[in-house]
């Protein structure tokens, strides 16, 4: 039988998915056990007690200095700084998206702004950030929605131009007005797709986050990471990437799920 | 109810003319087939029709007005494909034309408004054979109920034209049989003038009242851009197929027509 036609049952396919996250736990012990049976100082691959014990300090045990659990801390103030910037970025690019898609003259206007404006690196602005808006909560949260939105717009925009022209020809016909194809036929359409654009925009949320959060923060789970990476902390490190890793794929999931309960027709339009 | 008429209409893209010479008179609730080889023009004259396209020279008119340059509500239209809102049930794609008619801020109705609709849009359902499928979306429907969806969704708002693009082209010999027959009650129920492209014969003769073919004349490589197509064969179907002047129980549309009403 050809490769490309062999599948893997349901069982098999959970086992298989398994299998890459347990080879790299295996190789991680292995290297680690290695390291610690030479030198039981080493710091760079701890061991998973020595990483469990980190966790509980951060996460369940008070810190005598500032009065809180930090990990809680970190995850708060990360989150919120995520949570406000996709906030702006989504509700922006949908009404910026829709208005390039939809309207020939918008797209005339503003598509090759957005063009190359989505092409300046994000990372590179964040100097004049810091400088024009200071080192508080504005300028990583400007950092991100910068960094995520001309992607969304041209994503959206596109999204928008591929709807059948039949469809906005029968919206016409049945007596629509611009505002009105934009309200029903447009908009209940693109929604769910701006949950796949933001799917993919949420690798690169997370980067513009850790990164503002490693330069200048006094909070923020890249905060503690670039804090702490000051003692060669590993055991503190590495669960805080998994942590963030969960983080993350929780969100997507999240999204995911949204998507298919939301907007229950959709499944069908993406497959054809 | 319109007459159309073109007058000396051409269409050109750059040097390309894809139609020329058009010259048309179609009476009011003609039920006009246009056929041909692909690439005469066929769409290309639906299209100008919708006001998706104008002509590059000649004019179109409708009832002696000139043609509004954009789709209106005036004419209503099915497309081969996506034709109906895959988003909207059923029950809604009816509903959208109402909406938008009488909600022009929210484009929806709620209460007594959107009840009163749902009822209508539930009798046009059931005239065209979708009656227990209003909560299910265009996308659980058969090729065929997607079209008679389409033909109800447009009907319900009560266009004066009908223009169908190669509406059943993509069905089943027996459902297109099916949907003929209900195409023929649609138009003799309601005030519609219709033209329908097609490319099959035999559904232009079974269901027209005058079938208009279009031909190039030139065909040479070297002429293929520089004579476009244009009418070559005009056909009174006879015997003389005529719609009931008063149907029995016309199909409520969303037009307050005066002759409907006596007056």
């Amino acid at each position: 039988m050809r490769w490309v036609n062999i599948r893997p049952g349901r069982q098999l396919a959970i086992y298989m998915a398994a299998l890459p996250f347990v080879l790299v736990v295996i190789a991680y012990l292995l290297g680690s056990g290695a390291r610690l049976a030479e030198n039981p100082n080493d710091k760079l691959l701890p061991a998973l007690s020595s990483m469990g014990l980190a966790v509980k300090q951060m996460a369940f045990q008070l810190d005598a200095r500032t009065g809180s659990y930090l990990m809680w801390v970190d995850t708060l103030a990360s989150m919120e700084r995520l949570a406000a910037a996709l906030a702006i970025s989504t509700s922006l690019a949908l009404l910026i998206g829709i208005v390039i898609g939809l309207l020939p003259a918008a797209n005339a206007l503003l598509g090759p702004f957005v063009s190359v404006t989505s092409m300046v690196p994000p990372l590179a602005l964040l100097p004049i950030l810091f400088i024009v808006m200071g080192l508080g909560e504005t300028s990583k949260i400007a950092l991100i929605v910068i960094g995520t939105l001309p992607c969304i717009i041209r994503d959206l925009s596109m999204k928008v131009q591929e709807l059948p022209r039949e469809q906005l020809i029968k919206a016409q016909t049945l007596g629509a007005s611009t505002w009105q194809i934009a309200l029903r036929v447009v908009l209940p359409q693109i929604l769910p797709r701006l949950i796949d654009s933001l799917r993919l925009q949420l690798g690169p949320a997370w980067l513009f986050l850790i990164a503002a959060e490693a330069i200048a923060s006094d909070s923020g789970l890249g905060y503690r990471i670039f804090l702490v990476r000051r003692y060669l902390a590993m055991d503190v490190i590495i669960p805080y990437v998994v942590w963030i890793t969960l983080l993350a794929f929780a969100m997507d999931f999240a999204l995911r799920l949204l998507q298919r309960k939301a907007f229950p027709w959709f499944a069908s339009v993406r497959a054809e | 109810m319109s007459a159309i008429r073109f007058e000396d209409v051409w269409k050109e893209y750059g040097d390309h003319i894809v139609l020329e010479r058009i010259t048309l008179d179609v009476a009011p609730r003609a039920f006009l087939a246009l056929v041909g080889p692909s690439g005469c023009g066929k769409t290309t004259f639906l299209r100008m029709l919708l006001g998706e396209e104008a002509p590059s020279r000649g004019r179109i008119l409708i009832d002696g007005e000139p043609l509004k340059p954009e789709p209106d509500a005036d004419r209503g239209v099915v497309f081969q494909r996506y034709s109906v809102f895959p988003h909207l049930t059923v029950l809604d794609n009816v509903l959208l034309g109402r909406e938008l008619q009488q909600s022009r801020l929210l484009g929806r109705l709620f209460g007594r408004a959107r009840r009163e609709a749902t009822e209508q849009a539930m009798t046009l359902l059931e005239e065209v054979g979708l009656k227990g499928h209003e909560t299910k979306y265009p996308s659980a429907l058969s090729g065929g109920m997607q079209q008679r969806l389409a033909l109800a969704q447009a009907i319900m708002r009560g266009p004066k034209i009908l223009l169908l693009d190669e509406p059943f082209g993509a069905l089943d010999p027996g459902i297109r049989a099916d949907i003929h027959v209900l195409m023929k009650r649609l138009w003799n129920e309601t005030e519609l003038t219709v033209v329908m492209v097609t490319h099959d014969l035999s559904e232009a003769f079974s269901l027209a009242t005058r079938v208009i073919a279009f031909e190039r004349n030139r065909n040479r490589p070297e002429e293929r851009e520089r004579y476009g197509a244009t009418i070559s064969r005009d056909l009174e179907i006879f015997p003389r197929r005529v719609a009931q002047p008063h149907a029995d129980h016309p199909i409520r549309s969303g037009r307050d027509d005066p002759a409907a009403q006596g007056a």
